[in-house]
């Protein structure tokens, strides 16, 4: 029920599907309250979000700043397009690692399902390339950990 | 045997410019200089980078007249599988910790 799925479309999109037992709501103020933000997008163990802004309204920008506590950390920049109270966002953001990666474009809906909610996240990168790149290495940091624990169990 | 190839496999893959060539290979075969392009690097550097993948065993090279584009082999698609499913594992972490958080969350009806 709470599996996430992950997969690519076409030439240039990566949807993300995940169930969440509480209502559109709830799930979409997780997504766009600063506070509640804080609390869970925060990648591997240690890692954690000093700064947070979401400005959830059309124009509005969003930055995000991870730190590991040791030297280390990086942010994304963003903007809103934008928002149907519980139901949809679109917004684009980029990473800095330093420098910018690609516009990504993200639709995210929040669907009644059942007692809970469907969140989807269907990204649109600028071409195939982009989006091979952001698999392989964007979306590192918040996979490390896990690759570094695994990588102990062989 | 099986550990050398599970070890080697794992250090190809440990280097993000590494997963890039692969994830691109995922999308078909491609010359050294096609592969070069978008990294910025020299081709000499990605050719080193396409030596370890191909001593992993994760890519191979067809002859095209005096192109030699590399592909994916069996073992490379299934490296990329595996890299997805752990993309996967991490970003199911996030949203496990979000499920606690919402578990506490007062809703509507309850009042806030």
């Amino acid at each position: 029920m709470t599996k996430l799925t992950l997969k690519t479309e076409g030439d240039t999109h990566v949807i993300v599907t995940r169930h969440f037992a509480a209502p559109p709501e709830l799930v979409y103020r997780a997504h766009t309250d600063p506070g509640l933000i804080q609390k869970w997008l925060l990648g591997p163990h240690g890692w954690t979000m000093p700064v947070c802004i979401n400005e959830a309204r059309p124009g509005g920008k969003m930055r995000y700043e991870w730190t590991n506590g040791k030297g280390q950390g990086f942010h994304i920049t963003g903007e809103y397009f934008e928002l149907q109270p519980f139901s949809r966002t679109v917004h684009v953001e980029r990473m800095h690692l330093p420098d910018p990666t690609p516009d990504n474009h993200i639709e995210t809906t929040f669907d009644s399902d059942g007692e809970g909610t469907l969140l989807t996240l269907r990204m649109t990168l600028p071409d195939a390339q982009t989006r091979a790149s952001m698999l392989a290495t964007g979306m590192e940091h918040g996979m490390e950990a896990s690759y570094v624990r695994l990588e102990g169990l062989i | 045997m099986v550990m050398d190839g599970l070890d080697a496999r794992f250090s190809a893959l440990a280097d993000p410019t590494r997963r890039a060539i692969l994830a691109r290979l995922a999308e078909g075969e491609a010359t050294v200089n096609e592969l070069a392009k978008p990294f910025k690097m020299s081709q000499p550097a990605i050719s080193q980078h396409l030596k370890v993948l191909e001593d992993a065993g994760l890519i191979g090279q067809r002859i095209d007249g005096t192109k030699r584009p590399r592909r994916l082999s069996k073992e490379g698609i299934e490296a990329m599988e595996e890299w997805l499913a752990m993309l996967r594992k991490a970003l199911e972490k996030n949203y496990d910790r979000l499920d606690q958080i919402l578990a506490g969350l007062p809703t509507k009806q309850e009042g806030r």
